[in-house]
């Protein structure tokens, strides 16, 4: 099945206290790399929170289509999954009981063993999350996005705390992605690809 | 209903990973048993009467030591994003939290209450209330703990927010359940209090999956 | 702009009643006591510690009244997302905590003569008593949360909340007083609520009743007032340093 989600963003506003982050941001992302670029403070993170329906858009809306069908309104959270800054692990359990778990949650595409082979963690499995470093607790919330294999990824900051070898798996998995027909929306510091599109807010 | 499950598993074995788990609350109300007849003094009969109520003062308190975890970390990680993007409705989400909460407090009190109340010489014939209103009550202290705990989570000092916060709302529970006890010491019938009991846990199950999630949700805002 | 559309016709409609309110507070409340303290004769069992009913039982009526005046308010905020209702609810609760407060202690000052003690944890002050946490638990939750709409929304969850636990609360203090009464403690009728009270105890107590109630409105919108202020000082500061 070729995912080929659409997102498009009409008319977001985020509100922080009594700051307006931003206002009037329209764009649509389709099958492909969207980064969203701007700098510290600009919303970014605000921005993909609002996209994943964690939080609610102080204005306009966001809508959801696979290819020419608007997905219903309430069935967005079924499509995506949302890789957020914190890494949503528990240190207490083991990286394999991680994913095992966010497959029990979420439902995933494949077995939590082959997600952690693909981003290089076998030898950690057996480890409590606590053991690990930033690094490989980075590389461990992208296996279970991995796994999920939802069509939509939403991103905040894939590469943060990762080494250059690091940097070219995310790069890898997130060509794979978009080879395969997947959306990746992500906001960055460091470009992933130069083919991507750009949602610039300031 | 496989998620639910998962969610309650994983509060499960996160609470037997954390700090003793269950046995933690089960130290604390054994400690506070220990103070109060060295604070009043081994007079075995004024123990005795106090007993039941006693013991209900310090389930609650021990349950509410426990409280500001239920949500705390989930925040701080990030977990509580993918709690609610999750298939199960966020009121769902609430109620298995509030239930591993139970399984690793409530319960654990109930069955050590029979000895402590053995130690404060409790009379026999409140063993069979305690027993019972501790299993119907206890309930209700998790349930409108998780309100508390949904209000309070990622606060700082949320913890000392969170007694102020849910110490009232325990005020009934606290009440029918040492009544139960109370009555069946001094020879009258406990089956009220507990029916009242019963009343108070079922109103706190149908208050606290909307009102927890409705905490949340404005916490996520 | 939108959002001060309506905090501008509060202010102006406080600026036209307030004087008023004052007026009106200051003459009930005037008479009252002067009828109370003064006028009116003593009780011919409680002689005449019974004056101190015409400051309780107002107080005891406020501290129930500003809290249903909360909830309406955090009902409407909470529904409506309206921002004054959202100051109406938060500037209500520490009314409604002093009149708690004052009701409690002249309860306890009334309570030396009539039962001997302080505090004889009669179900109505009992019941005070654990109002008053739960407005000290809503201005603290109030307190602990720094965004203006997530503080408001969690206290009004938390207020609602305490609304249907209210008359559970009311009902296991009563029904606890039942099962512990001792025989030592002389029951307490509130004399105002029975029906067999002298009209010229009556008057002054309705005048203090409604003449507080005057007064609790009146220092309610002045400091729906100030809070409003201290919103658009707020948002100018907020102006400011975003440059």
């Amino acid at each position: 099945m070729v995912p080929n989600i659409t997102l498009d963003a009409r008319d977001l506003a985020c509100r922080r206290g009594e700051r307006v982050l931003f206002s009037g941001l329209s764009f649509s992302a389709g099958p492909g790399l969207t980064e969203i670029v701007g700098p510290n403070g600009a919303g970014k993170t605000s921005l993909l929170r609002i996209l994943s329906g964690v939080m609610a858009s102080a204005a306009g809306r966001v809508q959801m289509s696979r290819g020419e069908v608007l997905l219903e309104a309430g069935s967005y959270a079924a499509v995506l999954h949302y890789m957020a800054h914190a890494d949503a692990l528990k240190p207490q359990m083991t990286a394999r009981e991680n994913l095992a778990f966010a497959a029990a949650w979420f439902g995933a595409g494949m077995s939590p063993e082959a997600a952690l082979e693909r981003l290089r963690l076998s030898r950690q499995s057996h480890l409590p999350v606590a053991y690990l470093s930033a690094g490989q607790r980075r590389r461990l919330a992208l296996a279970r996005c991995y796994m999920l294999a939802r069509p939509l990824w939403l991103l905040d900051e894939p590469v943060a705390s990762l080494d250059a070898a690091g940097r070219a798996l995310v790069a890898e998995l997130v060509a794979g992605h978009v080879m395969g027909g997947g959306t990746v929306v992500a906001a960055t510091h460091d470009a992933l690809s130069p083919d991507a599109r750009r949602v610039e807010i300031a | 209903m496989s998620g639910f499950i998962a969610l309650l598993r994983r509060d499960l074995v996160l609470a037997f990973r954390l700090g003793g788990g269950p046995f933690l609350g089960v130290g604390f109300f054994l400690t506070v048993t220990t103070l109060l007849p060295l604070g009043v003094g081994a007079r075995l009969e004024l123990l005795g009467q106090a007993a039941g109520g006693f013991l209900w003062v310090a389930a609650s308190l021990s349950a509410l030591l426990s409280l500001e975890r239920i949500f705390q970390a989930d925040v701080e990680d990030g977990s509580l994003d993918q709690i609610l993007l999750g298939p199960l409705p966020l009121e769902a989400s609430v109620l298995a939290k509030a239930l591993a909460h139970w399984l690793t407090t409530g319960l654990p009190l109930t069955a050590a209450a029979p000895a402590l109340a053995l130690l404060l010489n409790m009379p026999v014939a409140g063993y069979g209330p305690l027993l019972l209103s501790l299993l119907i009550g206890s309930p209700a202290l998790s349930l409108i703990g998780t309100i508390g705990a949904a209000l309070t989570a990622g606060l700082r000092r949320g913890g000392l927010l969170l007694s102020l916060v849910v110490l009232p709302l325990f005020v009934p529970v606290v009440i029918f359940g040492a009544g139960a006890v109370a009555a069946a010491i001094n020879g009258f019938n406990p089956v009220p209090a507990l029916l009242f009991l019963g009343a108070t846990s079922l109103v706190a199950l149908v208050v606290t999956p909307p009102a927890a999630a409705a905490a949340l949700r404005i916490h996520l805002s | 702009m939108l959002r001060y559309a309506n905090p501008k016709r509060f202010l102006d409609l406080s600026a036209a009643v307030l004087p008023w309110l004052w007026l009106g507070a200051a003459g009930l409340m005037g008479w009252g006591l002067w009828a109370g303290l003064f006028a009116s004769p003593p009780d011919y069992q409680q002689s005449e510690s019974v004056r101190i009913m015409y400051v309780h039982v107002p107080s005891a009526w406020l501290s129930m009244f500003l809290y249903g005046v909360m909830f309406a308010a955090s009902v409407v905020g909470l529904v409506w997302r309206h921002p004054l209702a959202d100051a109406a609810a938060k500037e209500a609760a520490p009314i409604g905590a002093c009149f708690t407060a004052i009701c409690l202690v002249t309860g306890s000052l009334w309570g030396r003569p009539m039962w001997g003690t302080y505090w004889a944890w009669d179900p109505r002050l009992t019941s005070e008593l654990v109002l008053l946490i739960l407005y000290l638990g809503y201005m603290a939750l109030w307190a602990a949360i720094e965004d203006r709409q997530k503080a408001a929304r969690s206290a009004a969850v938390l207020c609602i909340v305490g609304v249907i636990n209210i008359p559970i609360i009311h009902f296991s203090v009563e029904w606890w007083n039942s099962l512990h009464q001792g025989p030592s403690v002389v029951r307490f009728e509130n004399g105002a609520l029975a029906p067999a009270i002298d009209p010229s105890m009556l008057w002054p107590l309705l005048a203090m009743a409604v003449g507080s109630t005057l007064l609790a409105i009146a220092v309610l919108f002045v400091r729906i007032g100030t809070e409003i202020g201290r919103r658009r000082l707020a948002t100018l500061m907020a102006q400011q340093a975003a440059g």
